[in-house]
């Protein structure tokens, strides 16, 4: 279990940038003519575990982009804890991507580079990192290159390097949709852990039955909308748009 | 032609005897040529790698320029070395002309704008990638910078090899600024060129398959050390 | 990081290593011509000076047009090439303190045996520079402004020939020194004016030999020229006027009589005739 991250420090002595409450408005993105978010309004509070869900094309991805600032909108805002996100420091954010990313160098050292970028003191950084592997069952290939490690593997050093800076929330896209059916559980389990531990969790899937198992909160995205939002348990058993409920009963949507 | 089989010839026999000038001339050839690019390679690692992470106005006229000055003739350098070095130069006082400093000098200016047009180009290569996670962490500019050198240092090898293949290949350059001083400034390719005008085409061209095995020796030992190495961190 | 460290010491030390070659002893810059140097003079004459002295010599070889230009700017102590009007002129200006002869050779005419302009064993330069315009027989030229060059162009001048007219024709300019200009000849059966020194250290012949030799007009003399301290306060006045009083003594031009490349004499010593 890790412990709840103190939220005005990270507990690194350097202040790390506050995010939560996340909040989107009016959040608007044109592509070629193509309309991907047409007027999203989101808040992503202290608590939940969220899942974005919808079909394919709907711009559950892009929303998430748009909430942690790697994509600007074309209309509408984002603002962090209430105030504007800027660069000037390390946001106490963690995002794991469909395809992970890593770093070449060996699975520690991946880990190790996200807490230097945090500002953890050199000495602390050896300590964290081997912990963070041991929390995420992948202390034994902690010196392997990170990019020789299997899919899954990668998948879940992905998500411990996102975790070993102790962010406030964990966005994740999409992180199982290359991987199989084992894989995916190993994912599934290590992101409840950290939402048990008190990180707020957003995760963007279109598999219906990672939604049931996961989320506490689901935001259904349509056509660059959120049709739908609210509990897990009224979401799947009483929709109340059309959209959500023919996505759910497995029914082709327009 | 009978030069080809005299030139095997005398490339054999310059290595087989050690001869102490071909030693000096190879060892000078080398000291130049190496530390034109290591010095060359501190300012074009960094001005390749910002100009494939920076997004600024005029960018595109830059990278013309940079491609375009990987085909400034060397004799233009050298020209314009000499011109600066002169006594008559802005840089006179310093009385580098006819130094290997003004070797390297002159080799460093040829070898920037290929070192810093590979790099802006492998680097732009792994920044599609890591772009994104690096700014979810929070990595600024400078910081992206780094870890992009880092992390493709040895794919940059390669724009290292190919800044030392042009410094120790060109000629007109460091005969303008070193003046092929004999024991002083002499290297590779200004010898050859001196045999070349003496006639002594065999000769020559032994220097020159020398040169040749040389370039080769230099090549095969880094890409051991970019697959030995690279595959520890790279997988 | 380590690694970076382990690279930046090695650039440091290959630095280091070349500055310690770089802190020589006592040394002195001489502009000079490809032709002394080719024909391998300076290798066997400056080791005596240097032994005696102490003081090294560096020779920067290039054209002597090229070679005054770089005098003028400064770059070296002392200018030693063949074109005589063109160094006094040089002094004339400031340029250098005084010229003094030191020696000379002689400029032969080489062409291919096959001698397309029937010149061969002439004694006449002027009448073979008609004969081959006549004839429309290749010549390589330098065309580098040399003292070769200047010799060249003076003889077409009095043979009474505009032979820049016919530039890009029979008349071939190279534009490189002498020995890239033999070369070219070789490869093409012309014709070309060389001095005699560099032509007798020339390994290339090809089917070439000396056709027109022993013509009064065909002298070649050497000066010799102190950059002047004056002008340039850095130049090595003590050392470079050392140099030039060796040149011009018994001992030096002794030396310079005494080399020789297959049993023939290159220069003849002539100082203070």
């Amino acid at each position: 279990m890790r412990p709840t991250a103190d939220p005005e420090t990270g507990a690194d002595g350097r202040a790390q940038r506050r995010v939560l409450p996340i909040r989107g408005a009016g959040l608007a993105i044109r592509r070629a003519g193509r309309v991907l978010l047409d007027g999203v309004d989101i808040e992503i509070v202290p608590g939940p575990l969220t899942v974005i869900m919808g079909p394919n094309g709907a711009g559950k991805s892009l929303l998430l982009r748009v909430l942690a600032t790697l994509v600007p909108p074309d209309a509408g805002t984002v603002t962090w804890a209430g105030t504007t996100p800027g660069r000037d420091r390390a946001p106490r954010l963690g995002f794991v991507f469909q395809k992970p990313v890593m770093l070449r160098r060996s699975a520690i050292d991946n880990v190790r580079y996200a807490l230097k970028v945090a500002g953890v003191p050199r000495a602390e950084r050896d300590r964290r990192a081997a912990e963070a592997l041991v929390e995420g069952g992948l202390s034994r290939l902690a010196g392997s290159p990170a990019r020789v490690l299997s899919g899954g593997e990668q998948q879940r050093l992905a998500i411990v390097r996102a975790l070993a800076t102790r962010p406030e929330v964990l966005l994740l896209d999409e992180p199982t949709a290359n991987l199989d059916p084992s894989a995916t559980l190993a994912i599934e389990t290590q992101v409840r852990d950290a939402h048990r531990g008190g990180t707020t969790v957003v995760f963007v899937t279109h598999d219906l039955g990672q939604a049931r198992r996961l989320a506490d909160e689901v935001a259904f995205v349509h056509h660059g909308r959120i049709a739908e939002r609210g509990p897990a348990d009224r979401f799947f058993n009483a929709p109340s748009s059309e959209a959500a409920r023919a996505f759910i009963e497995g029914r082709l949507l327009p | 032609m009978q030069d080809f089989g005299a030139a095997f010839g005398e490339a054999f026999r310059l290595v087989a005897s050690l001869d102490p000038d071909l030693v000096e001339i190879v060892g000078l050839s080398l000291r130049v040529s190496v530390s034109a690019v290591l010095a060359a390679a501190l300012i074009g690692l960094p001005l390749g790698a910002a100009l494939a992470v920076a997004r600024f106005p005029g960018r595109g006229v830059a990278m013309v320029a940079l491609n375009s000055l990987m085909g400034l003739p060397p004799v233009v350098v050298g020209l314009l070395i000499y011109l600066a070095l002169s006594r008559a130069g802005p840089l006179g006082p310093l009385g580098l002309l006819y130094t290997p400093w003004a070797m390297i000098l002159a080799q460093m200016v040829l070898v920037v704008p290929i070192i810093a047009a590979v790099t802006r180009q492998t680097v732009e290569d792994l920044k599609d990638e890591y772009e994104e996670q690096l700014r979810v962490l929070g990595v600024g500019t400078a910081g992206m910078v780094a870890t992009l050198l880092w992390d493709a240092r040895f794919s940059l090898l390669t724009a290292l090899l190919a800044g030392f293949g042009r410094a120790i290949a060109e000629v007109g350059a460091v005969i303008i600024v070193g003046g092929n001083i004999d024991h002083v400034t002499r290297v590779m390719t200004t010898a050859i060129a001196l045999e070349t005008s003496k006639g002594d085409l065999a000769l020559a061209l032994g220097l020159g398959l020398i040169l040749l095995a040389l370039a080769i020796g230099v090549n095969a030992a880094v890409m051991t050390l970019r697959r030995t190495a690279g595959h520890a961190a790279y997988g | 990081m380590r690694r970076l460290g382990l690279t930046l010491f090695t650039a440091a030390t290959l630095l280091g290593s070349l500055a310690a070659a770089e802190a020589a002893d006592r040394f002195i810059t001489v502009q000079s011509t490809t032709s002394t140097q080719n024909s391998g003079l300076f290798e066997a004459i400056l080791p005596t000076f240097t032994a005696k002295t102490g003081i090294e010599v560096r020779v920067v070889a290039v054209g002597t047009g090229q070679a005054i230009k770089n005098a003028a700017n400064g770059d070296g102590d002392v200018l030693f090439v063949h074109a005589k009007a063109a160094e006094q002129k040089f002094v004339a200006e400031g340029g250098g303190v005084e010229r003094f002869d030191v020696m000379y050779n002689d400029f032969v005419i080489v062409g291919p045996t096959t001698d397309p302009a029937q010149v061969a064993g002439g004694k006449d330069a002027i009448a073979a520079l008609r004969a081959i315009a006549a004839a429309g027989a290749a010549f390589a030229s330098r065309g580098d402004d040399s003292g070769t060059d200047k010799k060249e162009k003076s003889l077409w001048k009095a043979a009474g020939i505009d032979q820049a007219k016919a530039s890009g024709g029979w008349y071939r300019e190279t534009g490189s020194g002498m020995g890239a200009t033999l070369n070219t000849a070789v490869g093409m059966d012309a014709y070309a004016l060389t001095d005699r020194a560099t032509w007798i250290a020339f390994k290339n012949r090809g089917d070439h030999a000396i056709v027109v030799e022993g013509d009064p007009t065909l002298f070649n003399q050497y000066g010799v020229i102190l950059v002047s301290p004056t002008r340039h306060p850095h130049v090595k006045a003590a050392d470079g006027q050392a140099f030039v009083d060796w040149l011009l003594s018994d001992e030096g031009q002794a030396a310079i009589n005494a080399y020789q490349i297959d049993g023939q004499q290159l220069f003849y010593a002539n100082a203070g005739t």
